[in-house]
């Protein structure tokens, strides 16, 4: 991209989050979403964070790996560990990155 | 006597402290992956690296774009990245609608431009307290979000700044995914949001070559669709939670 598109690019990112944001702030009183999509929408962050997890772990350069070689599968079970027991980012962070510079180092 | 508008300010102010300690690093892993640090295929220049901070203001879409730059993607794929990323904003800005639709114009225009995760969690636990004064809680809502915003764009500057510093054997780009695992693990309270994890994570493996990383919005979709539809194979059982 153009360093002019990705101007555009991103004050356009900016316009649609704050369209996001400022939306139902907007609305008249009394006015809601339907249900259905209330429901929904509760599935958007598991479905996009996970997506974009797993290409990471499992396919990290882009081809297909699921042996004990893989340094970043590893690192990421790790961290799905830490994050289950302790339900805090930033100690997930710290082990996940912690496991995958040691894995390095050996 | 400190004025009611104020105390409730600092007392947001005070509430987002703990929760600025967890984004700093991130504010600083953004600005150093943004701008190609740490083996990240970034490449930003430092202006747009901020601009991108001040304009688009949501820490999990500006990494997805980050790495989505540097990937090629179009810029059409950015845009709909950005929405489907950001769709959750929609509950958040449905629930404290609420409470500040009474408000004056210019209030809510830049109260919406604060609604991040780290600022509506602290800012809606306020609202919802029994004693909290109804008439001044947007001045909480105003000193929370100010002080994350601050947070988050010194916290960018300074990781532009020495993000060209940071050695590739760092794999710094690595830190978004583990980041999002520690967003997204605790977050699978119910079998609904297991399934859509897992839909999620196996149709972006599968469809990992579509063209434009067009992938990403198959595998979100998917997921969505299947915690729904297990939600109403269980007959609603999760419906309960959409209350919290």
């Amino acid at each position: 991209m153009s360093d002019a598109a990705l101007v555009l690019t991103i004050i356009g990112m900016g316009v649609i989050t704050y369209a996001i944001r400022v939306s139902l702030f907007l609305l008249p009183e009394g006015a809601h979403l339907p249900d259905r999509l209330l429901r929904a929408l509760r599935y958007v962050p598991a479905a996009v964070l996970s997506a974009i997890i797993a290409p990471e772990l499992l396919m990290p350069g882009g081809a297909f790996d699921l042996s004990l070689g893989n340094e970043r599968l590893l690192a990421g079970l790790v961290a799905i560990l830490v994050a289950w027991r302790t339900r805090n980012v930033l100690l997930t962070v710290i082990a996940g990155m912690g496991v995958l510079w040691a894995l390095q180092a050996l | 006597m400190p004025s009611p508008q104020r105390s409730e300010f600092l007392a947001g102010v005070r509430a987002e402290v703990p929760i600025v300690i967890g984004v700093v690093p991130f504010g600083l892993i953004f600005g150093a992956v943004a701008v190609g640090g740490g083996d990240a295929a970034g490449g930003l220049t430092p202006a747009l690296a901020q601009a991108m901070s001040a304009v688009v203001f949501a820490g999990s879409a500006q990494f997805i774009g980050v790495q989505l730059i540097a990937g090629g993607a179009a810029s059409f794929v950015l845009l709909l990245t950005t929405l489907v990323v950001n769709l959750r904003h929609l509950l958040y800005s449905a629930s404290l609608a609420p409470y500040v639709r009474h408000l004056p114009l210019r209030w809510r225009l830049v109260l919406a431009y604060l609604l991040t995760d780290e600022a509506y969690a602290p800012t809606i636990i306020r609202y919802l307290e029994a004693d909290a004064p109804r008439a001044t809680g947007h001045w909480f809502f105003l000193g929370a979000g100010l002080t994350l915003w601050t947070s988050w764009q010194i916290s960018t500057a300074l990781g532009i700044l020495f993000g060209a510093a940071v050695p590739a054997s760092w794999s710094l780009d690595f830190a978004l995914a583990v980041t999002f695992i520690g967003i997204v693990v605790p977050a699978l309270r119910d079998r609904p949001h297991v399934a859509a994890a897992l839909t999620a994570g196996l149709v972006a493996v599968l469809t990992f070559g579509w063209p434009y990383k067009l992938g990403l919005m198959a595998a979100a979709l998917s997921g969505i669709l299947a915690g729904v539809a297990l939600e109403s194979r269980l007959g609603g059982r999760g419906r309960e939670e959409a209350q919290s």
